[in-house]
């Protein structure tokens, strides 16, 4: 195709080198860029915090770092990866360069609230590190009070004041897709045209409304019970800690949905594309992604069944958490489905789909086993858990973003990146993964609690095999950071749609121009329109 | 080091029904799993780029096949509901002649002591075949009794108690970890369980481990030590009620409400009295919060306990 001129074009990119042209942007790509760089030093800020935790872990007499030191590490790896990472990830990142290009439409509906919410996030993040740079803090990340509120001494309200102010970028981002999806589609580009991506975003955008300024009031509660000593969550002062617990996974939960619905979004768009096929069950796909972000406010309490909260409540929460299982089996036997009769082209960002298909379809049935509540008092707050919610959260949500990156990377940079080290990274991502958590699974069943620097001798050698599946995951993720960076400089001209994929962010040149398209494209057709079996010119690869 | 544990013991009448389930739960898990690797790998290597399979009738919706997947697992997983529920319900409804033991947890130790009188750390004996009911709470933030090879865990509340039954059915000694994250020692808030003999166990209570005093009796010291005894007088003639028959009991409040004195009852009014008068008494009661420990309180209450065995005429006031 039109290869040769693709970077000649005045681009998103081109058009202004200052910082200033950067930090004061209202373009939706270049935020999609900033944050792009915000979140990746916060995965390896994460990244180191685990693998401190691995390599303590190597020996049961806990003998590299103190309790406390441990203590910090887990809490700082969680608050670091699910509110610094994984929240932000996808829909910060691709939902900002995509949703506007998707629809259509020339940004988002807000541009200057978009930046607003990447300063937001910014300033959130600044407090968490500062308390982190100041001595840490040691309550995990889930805060549970009382230890929270009263007796950690630590920097706990620094920490939640970060999270706090971070929860508003969340909020706006939510906000502002919303409308953008709802005021500025395409002519033609009617609801159940929409990509399944569109669909994913929506649905998480609900939740961020809904769900943080919950979490938000949440932590400011403990913050002022921790300063001002008003009874809220302590006993001792007439306060109840359930009630923090309640609170806390009313966003919690849904928060886990944040993070997996836009990786969800992304595997439709790759499977479809590689498969060269419309989406199996389009529908029952879009009303599935609605479902879980629904359903997913009524579960919290499945956090809760060994904490005292009564019987029948247990079951009423375990019901509503086998329903919330639903559409996600749908969604993946869809995936499946999609497959059949197509012609599957493996290129790196469906191998990283296919782990998020494999990998998601063992956190989720996973995820059974913990809504049977009997099994639950068993596994509940051991290695099982951590197991599980790291197949869903790394398995699941990163292998999604994984899978963004490469999708979307020809076209945020106009640049291909080498086949053979991008495949070979997927290879070791999804074999490193396994190795890491699979052995926890295991650890859990046996009884080994999570949070413990030390631990009886007889866990050791799967705590052995867990850190030395780690160092092959840390590899698969560097070995991406050196090529997508050598593509920069070296990489071949992606040209507009490499990979021939439909979708209308594929309609304009790559890097796009500040204003998306020259002019509102029209749809008159649905998403996914691959003529089955037909394959045109191929010009990705090398 | 190389004799790598795969599976835990089951060691508790409920180990084996938590695990027959957890089995179930791992058949379908790896028929789902192999389901969908196999879909997945074998859909894409026979549709591969090239391959020449017919593509022949590819459809993009059944309505058919997504009422298959959705109502099969949507009947799987409300089977396993229905099992799960029943399960859980029983393990959370101790039986009648279980016996008690008071645990208190802090940071970081477990604190454990039986209605005969003996004390523990760290350490919990029990007998071989005998329903053990725990009544757990904590002196600061929240801990969790955790005892792997008896498949039971309970979080141990500040403010409140929480219980856990089990019954040992393999003598030996078991890990016990706190399962919920309370701070720096965290890791060391561990011990053993000791299943023993139950002759065995009657020898162990007449050990060292002794003092001499049952709770009761060390429950009614302290009746005495802190002047309860002046107001809550056996004859119902003091300014507050009588404790005599009064555990278990329904009692009717100044402000018309019913309430049933257990042990969160019992435990509130010793250090919040106001907060639920006994209909036609006064709140005069001083609260005993900082005076008195949850150790001591669970005597208290034993002793409470002890009394409401006994049948007086004053029954039914």
């Amino acid at each position: 195709m039109e290869a040769s001129e693709s970077t000649d074009h005045v681009n998103y990119l081109n058009n202004g080198y200052g910082v200033k042209s950067w930090l004061l942007t209202t373009d939706h790509k270049r935020i999609a860029i900033l944050y792009l760089i915000s979140i990746t030093i916060f995965f390896m800020i994460g990244g180191f915090f685990a693998l401190v935790i691995r390599l303590t872990l190597l020996s049961p007499e806990g003998t590299l770092v103190s309790a406390d030191t441990y203590n910090k590490m887990f809490t700082m790896h969680g608050i670091t990866m699910i509110f610094f990472f994984l929240i932000p990830s996808i829909p910060a990142v691709f939902g900002n360069f995509l949703v506007p290009m998707m629809i259509g439409a020339r940004d988002l509906a807000f541009p200057k609230i978009n930046l607003l919410s990447w300063y937001v996030y910014i300033v959130g993040g600044m407090f968490t590190l500062t308390a982190m740079v100041m001595g840490g803090v040691d309550t995990g990340w889930t805060f549970y009070t009382p230890f929270s509120s009263g007796y950690s001494h630590t920097n706990v309200v620094p920490t939640v004041i970060g999270v706090f102010i971070l929860g508003f970028s969340s909020i706006l981002t939510g906000l502002n897709f919303i409308v953008t999806i709802h005021k500025m589609r395409a002519p033609g580009l009617t609801w159940f045209r929409l990509p399944l991506f569109i669909w994913a975003h929506y649905a998480t955008s609900v939740i961020q409304i809904l769900g943080t300024p919950v979490i938000a009031i949440t932590l400011a509660l403990v913050g002022f019970e921790r300063i001002a000593g008003v009874g809220i969550f302590d006993p001792n002062i007439g306060g109840d800690p359930i009630l923090f617990q309640h609170l806390f996974w009313f966003y919690s939960h849904p928060a886990v949905y944040i993070m997996v619905l836009p990786a969800m979004g992304v595997v439709s768009e790759v499977v479809t594309c590689f498969s060269r096929r419309k989406l199996f069950g389009y529908r029952q796909m879009a009303f599935a992604s609605m479902a879980i972000a629904v359903f997913g406010f009524l579960v919290w309490g499945h956090h809760m069944f060994v904490s005292g909260q009564s019987v029948y409540a247990g079951m009423a929460f375990s019901a509503l958490s086998f329903l919330v299982a639903i559409p996600s089996a749908v969604k993946v036997f869809n995936w499946t489905a999609t497959l059949y009769k197509g012609t599957i082209r493996f290129q790196t960002p469906v191998l990283y789909a296919f782990g998020f298909i494999g990998l998601f379809t063992i956190g989720g049935l996973t995820g059974i086993v913990l809504a049977t509540l009997p099994v639950d008092v068993h596994v509940h707050d051991t290695y099982f858990v951590i197991a599980h919610f790291h197949y869903i959260m790394v398995g699941g949500a990163v292998m999604g973003y994984m899978a963004a990156l490469h999708f979307w990377w020809p076209k945020m940079t106009g640049k291909l990146y080498s086949e053979g080290w991008s495949k070979l990274a997927a290879l070791i991502l999804f074999v490193g993964f396994n190795l890491t958590f699979f052995p926890q699974f295991i650890l859990g069943y046996l009884g080994m609690p999570r949070r413990y620097h030390i631990y009886p001798p007889e866990f050791q050698v799967l705590n052995v095999l867990s850190t030395a599946g780690a160092s092959i995951l840390g590899l698969g993720y560097i070995i991406p950071f050196f090529y997508l960076m050598w593509s920069l400089r070296k990489g071949k001209t992606a040209g507009d749609n490499p990979w021939n994929a439909k979708g209308l962010e594929w309609l304009t040149s790559s890097p796009p121009p500040t204003f998306n398209f020259e002019k509102t494209p029209i749809v008159n057709e649905e998403a996914y329109a691959y003529t089955d079996g037909v394959f045109e010119e191929d010009v990705a690869g090398g | 080091m190389f004799n790598i544990p795969l599976f835990p013991t089951e060691a508790s009448t409920t180990a084996s029904r938590v695990d027959l389930l957890f089995f179930a739960l791992m058949g379908i898990i790896v028929f789902f799993t192999a389901l969908i690797f196999v879909g997945v790998i074998f859909f894409s290597i026979r549709y591969r780029q090239g391959s020449r399979a017919s593509r022949k009738g590819a459809t993009s919706e059944n309505l058919k096949l997504e009422l298959v997947w959705t109502i099969i697992p949507l009947c799987i997983t409300m089977g396993i509901f229905a099992w799960a529920s029943k399960l859980y319900f029983d393990m959370h409804v101790p039986p009648r002649d279980a016996m008690d033991i008071y645990v208190v947890g802090k940071q970081w130790m477990w604190y454990i002591q039986h209605p005969e009188g003996n004390r523990e750390i760290d350490e919990l004996h029990v007998p071989l075949g005998k329903p053990v009911r725990l009544i757990l709470t904590s002196q600061d933030v929240i801990h969790d009794f955790f005892i792997p090879a008896f498949r039971v865990k309970q979080d141990v509340i500040p403010g409140r108690y929480t219980t856990e039954w089990f019954e040992a059915t393999k003598v030996g000694e078991y890990h016990l970890f706190c399962a919920q994250y309370c701070g720096t020692g965290h890791a060391q808030m561990v011990g053993k369980v000791i299943v023993m003999q139950p002759w065995e166990y009657e020898q162990w209570l007449s050990g060292k481990s002794s003092t001499g005093a049952t709770m009761s009796s060390s429950g009614e010291q302290l009746f005495t030590q802190f002047g309860c005894v002046t107001c809550h007088k056996s004859d119902n003639t003091g300014r507050g009620p009588s404790l005599i028959g009064l555990f278990g009991q329904k009692v009717k409040l100044q402000t018309g409400q019913t309430v049933v004195a257990d042990m969160d009852y019992i435990r509130e009014s010793i250090l919040d009295p106001t907060a639920k008068v006994v209909a036609t008494y006064q709140p005069v009661m001083p609260t005993f919060k900082n005076q008195i420990d949850q150790a001591q309180l669970m005597q208290l209450i034993e002793y409470v306990k002890s009394l409401g065995k006994q049948q007086t005429a004053s029954k039914g006031k």
